[in-house]
């Protein structure tokens, strides 16, 4: 820079301009309460960050649905669904502390970077005090770490990976969806009730994060009551044709299958399987079967009819309380709403958005602050029930939620588009608990909560 | 022994979709010199040829059925298709399972339909412009169709199966004299690969043994001295357009029952589609068929455990690395033409 361009009006200008700059933030936080994004007027704002587009796009819509119906009822709105059924009634119908909920939506695309700018927009832009929704571990993962950094709260919605809660848990994050781990315990039982206790299972597991903490835990879950591990494959997550990862399965030895994939990947690996003829077979004596650890309905529409009589689990099914009674009461309040509004059941993970909506809402009025820190504190050991699992916990030292796990299987005869699995077994709370430094969820800390600002 | 059978097998059906997609960008490149991305699109526009055709014989009247109640307890509403009003229940479910077959014959003039108005509509606007912009307008128009097909359809995949009757596997183990259900193939991935010979078949003696053929022929190897004989050469070309996304199409029409159609599926061939044309050797329609078939059998080779388990990752890069060898080697490809590209 040359000195001649230098002058003494330039300098007050840069000055003025440079010094309202760093005044601006400071201004702007001058007037919370000591937290980001401290709500000051009559509404709080409440940010969704889903899958738009990209491949899990449908569920995200699905998504989208729960958190207008938490919000509308939230708001007073509609009949009030789990509100109704809720154990804790410190929600009345009027917003959260007496502010009308209003909402912003992001698009993940499924990209974690994608996911991250969505979420930060929301946090900075539209002043958004939490953050919820997503259908990928990776997305999930990656949004906590960014609301730990900005003090914001982030409910988790659809997740799976033992990692969210595991080796990369936050203190302003929680988990309400079940994980790898508690699939792995809930069915490996009902595998060896069905299919025997001598069976040697083959694994195809998609080639990341999710795909490996899944495995393992389907894995350990079945050898420990006897199966035999005969041989792990991974899938690139962009394959759709896994022929030529199926055709040697029947040579292996296995005499199950394991397909530890999800989305698109689940539909296509399953589909090519049953053209592969893998369910007709047989190997060391036995019926082949296949396995798959984590069901999504909207995946099963997908499949078809390839799903019937393959067994999975599930967080949560529309039709638990209709089956199973009373324990799972919430359920058929949430049914009753979504369906009288969209005209179809919900999702599994239409329904972990509603419910972690309605969890945030409710640590807000019990703690009687929007603080990031008093919420984590009304969260953390939080025993509830009414909202469609039985009783819950949300345990304070990883911010995971415990809970029954639903064991389903496809049905051979469905009779409609969203009634295409049955609930086999709901493996109670107990037998899928485990403690908090489990080798499977080693290493990370939940570290201390952040108010931000 | 077995397990090379069934690689090779495996390899054949994806090598036959390969070799379908790459054989109409060969046709287009070499008659309109146009680099075309979204021929991707096109084979996935194909396979949902497949869906709506499912959809439209399967459309339905709902009938209430008062002793079944819904989800929400209310009578429940079934849906009874047309189709079994107009044959009876037997027929009409027997039309309704051909539906992916009978697909062919409604996405051929919808293909066509579609190759025309891409090709008067846009791409004819490009033929003067360097291959970056042909490059970029056609990628962008490949993601303008899959957005569309996603607003309409959804991000999940659609299954659509085959005919029952082509639904098993056929046990080619205990055919060949190995032991039984040690190497099975699908039927209908024997019908897609049969299906693709057939029709590379056709496209071949459609340009070998016509007049029409003939003069497209001339007119790849010298469009200006065709012009000069008085032969509008523009209008054949646009016919030939129109052929390849007809055969595009028609390999995902086929394809539908093997992956479940999805709006990125077209993407997902493009690129590998690419590097076919590119080893086959730029312009050389048998270069891309021989490519096709070469690099989906060497893909499904790269997949087998042994192989994974010695070179990982090696299933997803050999491809690349095959045309890297090629083109080192070989820099016009297999069985590329002197002067294509080249100026």
């Amino acid at each position: 820079m040359s000195n001649k361009n230098l002058t003494r009006r330039g300098v007050i200008k840069t000055g003025a301009v440079a010094g309202a700059g760093l005044v601006l933030p400071t201004y702007l936080r001058a007037q919370d309460s000591g937290f980001t994004n401290a709500p000051t007027g009559d509404t709080v704002t409440l940010g969704f960050n889903v899958p738009q587009s990209g491949p899990y796009a449908d569920e995200g819509a699905d998504e989208l649905r729960a958190f207008e119906l938490a919000v509308e009822h939230l708001n007073g709105g509609g009949d009030g669904g789990m509100l109704q059924t809720f154990s804790s009634k410190a929600l009345d119908g009027t917003g959260i502390l007496g502010k009308k909920v209003e909402f912003v939506t992001g698009d993940t695309q499924t990209k974690s970077d994608a996911a991250r700018a969505s979420a930060r927009s929301m946090i900075e832009k539209d002043g958004a005090v939490m953050v919820s929704g997503g259908s990928s571990s990776g997305v999930a993962v990656a949004v906590q770490a960014l609301c730990q950094e900005a003090g914001i709260i982030f409910m988790a919605g659809l997740t799976h990976s033992n990692d969210t809660t595991g080796k990369d848990k936050k203190a302003n994050g929680f988990r309400h969806f079940f994980n790898s781990y508690m699939s792995g315990a809930a069915l490996a039982p009902i595998l060896v009730d069905q299919y025997g206790a001598d069976r040697k299972a083959y694994h195809l597991t998609a080639d990341y994060n999710w795909g490996y903490t899944t495995e393992e835990a389907m894995a350990s879950s079945t050898e420990a009551l006897g199966w035999e591990t005969v041989n792990s494959v991974k899938t690139p997550l962009t394959q759709t044709d896994f022929s030529s990862y199926i055709a040697p399965v029947l040579n292996s030895g296995a005499d199950v299958l394991v397909l530890n994939h999800y989305g698109g990947n689940m539909v296509n690996s399953l589909t090519n399987a049953v053209q592969f003829g893998l369910r007709e077979a047989e190997a060391n004596g036995k019926k082949f079967e296949i396995v798959v650890p984590l069901y999504s309905e909207l995946m099963a529409r997908g499949a078809g009819q390839n799903i019937a009589g393959i067994l999975g689990s599930q967080n949560w099914d529309w039709k638990l309380e209709n089956q199973l009674g009373d324990r799972y009461s919430g359920t058929n309040a949430f049914v009753q709403s979504f369906g009288e509004k969209y005209g179809f059941p919900p999702s599994q993970a239409a329904h972990t958005c509603y419910v972690q909506t309605l969890l945030y809402a409710d640590a807000v009025t019990r703690a009687g602050s929007f603080q990031p820190c008093a919420v984590v504190e009304a969260l953390e050991g939080f025993e509830f029930d009414g909202l469609g699992n039985g009783p819950t916990t949300y345990r304070a030292e990883d911010h995971q939620c415990f809970k029954d796990v639903v064991v389903v299987r496809g049905k051979e005869n469905p009779e409609n588009e969203f009634d295409l699995v049955e609930i086999v077994e709901v493996t109670p709370t107990e037998q899928v608990t485990y403690a908090p430094d489990h080798p499977q969820f080693a290493g990370g800390a939940l570290g201390s909560c952040n108010n931000g600002a | 022994m077995d397990q090379i059978i069934v690689q090779i097998l495996n390899g054949l059906d994806k090598g036959s979709a390969y070799a379908l997609i790459a054989l109409g960008l060969t046709l287009i490149f070499g008659t309109l010199g146009v680099v075309n991305f979204a021929h991707g699109a096109l084979f996935m526009l194909g396979a949902f040829c497949a869906v709506v055709f499912s959809r439209l014989l399967s459309l339905s009247h709902e009938v209430v059925d008062e002793t079944r109640t819904d989800f929400l307890g209310n009578p429940m509403t079934v849906d009874v298709p047309y189709m079994h009003d107009i044959f009876g229940p037997e027929v009409g479910a027997s039309i309704i399972d051909w539906a992916v077959p009978l697909s062919i014959l409604f996405s051929i003039p919808v293909m066509i339909a579609i190759g025309f108005a891409m090709e008067r509509g846009l791409i004819k606007h490009f033929y003067k412009r360097p291959h970056a912009d042909q490059i970029l307008v056609t990628f962008g128009l490949a993601i303008v169709l899959q957005e569309i097909i996603k607003a309409f359809f959804g991000a999940n995949p659609i299954q659509t199966p085959a005919p029952t009757a082509f639904t098993g596997s056929f046990d080619f183990g205990a055919w060949l004299g190995f032991d039984p259900l040690t190497i099975m193939y699908p039927y209908w991935r024997l019908v897609y690969f049969f299906f693709a010979v057939v029709v590379i078949g056709g496209v071949f003696a459609f340009l070998q043994f016509t007049t029409f053929g003939m003069v497209v022929r001339a007119g790849m190897a010298d469009r200006e001295t065709v012009g000069l004989l008085g032969i509008n050469i523009d209008k054949r070309f646009t016919i030939m357009f129109a052929v390849a996304a007809c055969v595009a199409g028609l390999a995902g029409v086929m394809y539908a029952p093997i992956v479940a159609p999805n709006y990125h599926m077209g993407m997902d061939f493009l690129v590998l589609s690419f590097v076919v044309v590119v080893v086959g050797g730029m312009g050389s329609l048998t270069g891309a068929v021989f490519a096709g078939f070469l690099l989906g059998i060497l893909e499904s080779f790269a997949s087998m455990p042994a192989i994974v388990d010695l070179l990982p990752g090696i299933n997803q890069i050999v491809i690349y690395l095959v045309a890297i060898i090629i083109l080192l080697t070989r820099p016009r490809g297999l069985m590329g033409r002197k002067g294509v590209m080249e100026e």
